[in-house]
């Protein structure tokens, strides 16, 4: 061939942190170009918000505001529980579309297409959640600004492990859609439930306490609602760092894991 | 530059174990390209292409075997390859979440484009493979031409020496498939870059590649170009037709010296296969003329790259895909059909 050879060789090499970075502002520029996808993410919460809410206001007794005070934070952990553990599918439809394929040729490492888009997850989360506080506010709901900031840094944390395994789990299931949500809504369901999220487990039998003690979201949603009350001293909050702490470890590690298999 | 091939393919072979059985898709892959060649395997579905391009771009280990990809061994340094190679899958390579315009800067700064740089050079792709009109568009409102253009934009993005192509024109109308080629062929003419492309459109691997090699059940079974590849395989299919049967019986024997080939009769219509149709015929003609023999018709049609497979395989290509498909876990070619329906109903989420 005659024609002259275009490239130099100043081909790059992985770098994890830089690779990250740029897998993350990849990911969040879909959400940038279009925020309204992280509005209409809040249609389930916000109505658990509104039809739950006053279910459980007439049930306790309790006046809206105090009922809001318990409520709210079981609200901000759904967010999460609701939209980082289903943001797998997200992936699961790049996987099958092809676009996976592509960013594993590229010369990233195979760690920052995980951690690049399990970091992602907070940016939607914070927003969420500064929403909802926003919403419940001129209902009562009252909350301790501090603690607020601590909360959703803990929340962040949360999202991360949780999305990191939503995404493990996309990982596993390649092309099957309906395993991936077989195995989602199964987990997803009983972690609410068993979280106190809703109701009380107080009124529950004792295995289902004894269950709850176990669950990582059940300890985060009483650390949420410590922090929200201003109780930053609270033995909960440190609980529940220690709960979203261990899943985001466990989190990376399945889907960094994960993600080195894939092809 | 170095006179060393761009890749060096040397006993390749993938084995993909599924429950019970193990399904042997590429076997004892053997072949070098040089720096600038256009290079077509063709072949029927299920015939180990894809699997042999994932294996070549570092996607997929090989069971046994080993490779060099633009001088670095496919196990030992992938990255290195991946660094070098550009790859344009069966699929869709844009993320349909995102913009055309977004998806080719994420591309460059993937491959550690400064920011200024890969601006400049997305707007070069974006104006010359005619993505101006969509570049804010989702790729999900792409059509099936235009997102595979964007897909060579995005191989193309870090201006790799090497680009690797699965089945590009597949599901391309004849317009887009045909514009599709132009670009290919611009490039390798502005670039010098070196093409490496799967395909089973016989026509197109006719047409444009340099170079077929010719791929059946996990195995090169004929590696030339297509001019050679006709000629020394197939051959023109030359038939004659004579006023009356005798007259045919007469000639069976005159035909048949000439072209040293059997040469088949049905009533007064004489058919031989043979390499140079197009110089026998002028010569059957006149030397029947001079025995007394009139020919009243004559055709000859040059040979199709599917006459070859024909005779390499004792099967067409298209029966050939309809056949046996490789069946296993990881089988691509079944991955991608699956994927492909997914991408149909997933447009119309």
């Amino acid at each position: 061939m005659t024609a002259p050879q275009h490239t130099t060789d100043t081909a790059v090499r992985a770098n994890p942190a830089r690779d990250t970075w740029n897998v993350l502002t990849r990911e969040l520029k879909p959400v940038v170009r279009d925020p309204f996808t992280l509005i209409f993410s809040l249609v389930q919460p916000l109505v658990f918000l509104g039809l739950f809410g006053p279910l459980l206001v007439g049930q306790s007794g309790m006046p809206v505001g105090e009922t809001l005070q318990w409520f709210v934070p079981g609200i901000l952990v759904m967010i999460v529980l609701f939209g980082t553990g289903a943001t797998g599918s997200n992936l699961q439809y790049e996987m099958m579309t092809g676009s996976h394929e592509r960013t594993l040729v590229a010369p990233l490492s195979r760690s920052s297409l995980l951690v690049g888009r399990a970091l992602k997850e907070i940016a939607p989360i914070v927003v969420q959640a500064v929403l909802i506080v926003l919403i419940a506010w001129p209902f009562g709901f009252s909350f301790h600004v501090g603690g607020l900031l601590i909360g959703l840094a803990l929340l962040a944390v949360f999202g991360v492990g949780l999305g990191s395994l939503s995404y493990a789990l996309a990982l596993a299931t390649r092309d099957r859609e309906w395993l991936f949500w077989g195995v989602q809504q199964t987990l997803i369901f009983p972690l609410l439930i068993l979280s106190g999220m809703l109701l009380p487990l107080d009124e529950g039998p004792g295995w289902m306490r004894v269950v709850a003690t176990v669950n990582p979201v059940s300890w985060v949603v009483q650390a949420e609602r410590a922090l929200l009350a201003g109780d930053l001293a609270d033995s909960a909050v440190l609980w529940g760092w220690v709960a979203a702490l261990a899943l985001a470890a466990v989190g990376l590690a399945v889907g960094i894991r994960s993600m080195r298999k894939s092809s | 530059m170095t006179n060393e091939p761009i890749i060096e393919a040397q006993g390749l072979t993938k084995r993909f174990s599924s429950k019970k059985k193990t399904v042997e898709a590429v076997t004892d892959l053997t072949f070098e390209v040089a720096r600038g060649e256009l290079v077509a395997f063709l072949g029927p579905n299920g015939a180990g292409k894809s699997t042999s391009l994932r294996m070549l771009t570092s996607l997929i280990p090989p069971t046994a075997g080993t490779a060099r990809v633009v001088g670095f061994d496919i196990l030992r340094r992938p990255a290195d390859v991946r660094a070098r190679i550009g790859y344009v899958g069966q699929l869709t390579s844009g993320s349909f979440a995102q913009r055309v315009r977004d998806e080719l800067l994420s591309q460059g700064t993937f491959y550690g484009m400064p920011a200024s740089r890969a601006r400049t050079r997305a707007d070069e792709l974006i104006e010359s493979l005619d993505l101006a009109p969509f570049a804010t568009r989702s790729v999900q409102q792409l059509s099936g031409g235009q997102k595979r253009r964007l897909d060579i934009a995005l191989g193309l993005m870090h201006a790799p020496p090497l680009l690797f192509l699965d089945e590009p024109s597949t599901g391309l109308d004849p317009q887009s498939r045909a514009n599709l080629w132009q670009h290919i062929l611009d490039l390798r003419a502005q670039h010098g870059t070196t093409v490496f492309l799967t395909t089973h459109y016989l026509e197109e691997a006719d047409r444009y590649a340099e170079r077929v090699m010719v791929m059946d059940r996990g195995r090169v079974i004929a590696d030339d170009t297509a001019t050679r590849l006709k000629a020394n395989l197939a051959g023109d299919v030359i038939t004659l037709g004579f006023a009356t049967t005798a007259d045919a019986a007469r000639a069976v024997e005159i035909v048949q010296r000439l072209a040293d080939r059997d040469v088949a009769r049905s009533d007064a219509t004489l058919t031989v296969t043979a390499p140079d149709g197009d110089a026998l015929l002028p010569e059957a003609v006149r030397r029947l003329d001079a025995a007394g023999l009139r020919v009243d018709r004559a055709t000859g049609v040059p040979p199709t790259l599917d006459d070859v497979f024909l005779a390499l395989t004792g099967r067409t290509l298209r029966e050939a895909g309809e056949g046996e498909p490789v069946e296993e876990d990881e089988d691509p070619d079944a991955t991608a059909s699956t994927a492909k329906q997914a991408t149909t109903t997933g447009a119309q989420r």
